[in-house]
């Protein structure tokens, strides 16, 4: 939970204050944050700050985390499921020298798990709180380029729009052809984006239990969908909403219930497939 | 007859010290087409934009009689439910195609966007009806998955009609709606206008420069200059006995062919 108190900073790196921000900057970015979970999916500007590492590589996503973070969480940090990947690791380290809290990589053990592309496998619970890494955070984006305009769309909720989006999908492809960054209708208002997960994640965000909290740092907007709200992906009714499925198990651990990244793993073409959540495979092998 | 569906009374609006239109009244009925004729700067499109709600006149009211809400004041409504009578009662078909069409979708996906808009989910239902749309605009329905930037300029100005008139609406705005296509196009467009408007009992108001277009499709007439209406009455009256000097110029310039 946040931590507002000054203390010793001799057990720090004395040049940052505690978890890199200011103490201004996480008041206003917590702020920002508690509007966006009174308004689930409405997204909130906020001041952005520079970070120390580059757009696109998980700024928003860890400002919410240093506005979230005290010394007595746990930090899980995934990349596409990863929690070995250079940007997992590099943003895990940095948390934990910034803000000195105990890292894990199981999901279980974490408080705040921010994640790029992916939603843990192992169900969450009560008092977890999901921080995702969100690149482009309209949903409408690509549909209406005019700021002004989709946020009149989000405000008379006109969504149309998005539909024929998904319309155009059946009428090119025979079904609805997006697999991640599937959008979705949170508590019957908003329309949102839930950041590039694979549509495969979209049904653990549905009453999920967790806080889920998504930041995006180049565009400076936070949104967030509170524990136990409805998120329902868009579809049709003769094309409902369906998930990835594979024929094949995971290589490793032989699950048939994750989400499988395809692995080529020599020159002549042969594939593997295995669980791209690590955490998860590790614990059933 | 009860009361007419659209009525303008003392419509204004200037763009600085420049008045684009001034005191404009008339009233609309139902399945009454009304032609605003005048040449380029009169103001005739500034006009229709007030009518249509997209620019706030600076002086006077228009009126609309919706058909469950009683009437309504266009320029007094909040703006979620302007938007909503504009996409559900009204139609309104631009002089360039592409201002009115969405270009980086399909035809099926452009006419079926205003069911979507309200509500409909059913995507076999959808298509079927964009399907049924493109053979009533006569369009190829072999045609339907393909884009409008495929698409010749007469086929766009076909489908951004069918894609206005699948809401079934009551009042269409038309901005020169054959401007800018060959003859024998505009011909079988305005054909096309003519069938649609009788078959489906529409309220128009159209705005044009060409006074061909004006005697085919319209049964009154209101000749704008500088931002005045200067003579209004039935088409073939105004046509054939103009009164005001800038009517009978206007007529005395149609080229004989």
């Amino acid at each position: 939970m946040p931590d507002t108190t000054i203390r010793d900073t001799s057990s720090q790196d004395a040049a940052y204050n505690y978890a890199y921000l200011d103490e201004q900057t996480k008041r206003m970015i917590r702020r920002a944050i508690l509007k966006a979970v009174a308004v689930p999916g409405y997204q909130v500007p906020f001041g952005g700050r520079e970070m120390p590492l580059p757009y696109g590589w998980g700024t928003g996503g860890i400002q919410v985390t240093a506005a979230l973070i005290g010394r007595d969480d746990t930090l899980k940090v995934i990349d596409q499921g990863a929690d070995d990947t250079t940007n997992a690791v590099s943003i895990r380290r940095f948390f934990a020298r910034v803000a000195q809290v105990a890292t894990t990589t199981h999901t279980g053990e974490a408080t705040i798990i921010q994640t790029r592309h992916r939603v843990p496998e192992t169900p969450l619970t009560d008092g977890q709180i999901l921080v995702f890494q969100v690149p482009i955070p309209e949903p409408l984006r690509m549909l209406e380029p005019r700021e002004t305009e989709t946020r009149t769309l989000h405000a008379l909720s006109e969504y149309g729009v998005m539909q024929v989006s998904l319309y155009e999908s059946i009428a090119r492809h025979g079904r609805i052809a997006k697999t991640y960054n599937y959008p979705v209708m949170v508590n019957g208002r908003y329309i949102m984006s839930p950041s590039p997960i694979p549509k495969f994640d979209n049904p653990k965000l549905d009453r999920s239990p967790a806080l889920q909290l998504y930041g995006a740092g180049r565009e400076k907007r936070i949104y967030a969908v509170p524990p136990h709200t409805p998120v329902k992906s868009l579809d049709f009714d003769d094309h409902p909403f369906e998930i990835e499925t594979w024929t094949e198990c995971c290589a490793l651990c032989g699950s048939t219930e994750s989400f499988l990244d395809e692995m080529i793993v020599d020159d002549t073409g042969k594939r593997l497939f295995v669980c791209s959540d690590t955490d998860y495979c590790e614990s059933r092998r | 007859m009860s009361a007419p569906l659209l009525s303008a009374r003392d419509v204004g609006k200037r763009f600085g010290g420049r008045i684009a239109c001034r005191d404009v009244s008339f009233d609309l009925w139902p399945g009454e087409v009304l032609g605003i004729v005048g040449e380029s700067g009169s103001g005739k499109t500034t006009l229709l934009n007030c009518l249509a709600g997209r620019l706030v006149p600076d002086s006077g009211s228009v009126t609309y009689e919706t058909r469950s809400a009683g009437s309504v004041d266009v320029h007094r409504l909040s703006e979620a439910r302007r938007r909503l009578l504009a996409r559900t009662e009204w139609g309104f078909v631009n002089q360039d195609a592409r201002e009115g069409l969405r270009m980086g979708v399909s035809a099926g996906a452009n006419i079926g966007e205003r069911l979507m808009a309200v509500g409909a989910r059913h995507y076999g239902e959808i298509r079927g009806q964009a399907a049924d749309w493109m053979a009533r605009v006569e369009i190829d329905i072999e045609r339907l998955d393909d884009r409008p930037t495929s698409y010749s300029g007469g086929m766009r100005q076909r489908l951004q009609i069918a894609r206005n008139l699948v809401s079934r609406p009551r009042l269409v705005f038309m901005d020169e709606p054959t401007g800018g296509l060959d003859v024998s196009v505009q011909a079988r467009i305005l054909d096309l206008l003519r069938g649609l408007v009788e078959g489906l009992h529409l309220s128009v108001v159209l705005v044009t420069h060409d006074l061909g277009v004006a005697r085919l499709l319209t049964h009154r007439l209101m000749v704008m200059q500088g931002g005045s209406v200067v003579e209004q009455g039935l088409t073939d009256q105004v046509l054939d006995d103009p009164q005001h000097p800038y009517t009978q110029m206007l007529v005395s310039s149609i080229l004989p062919v």
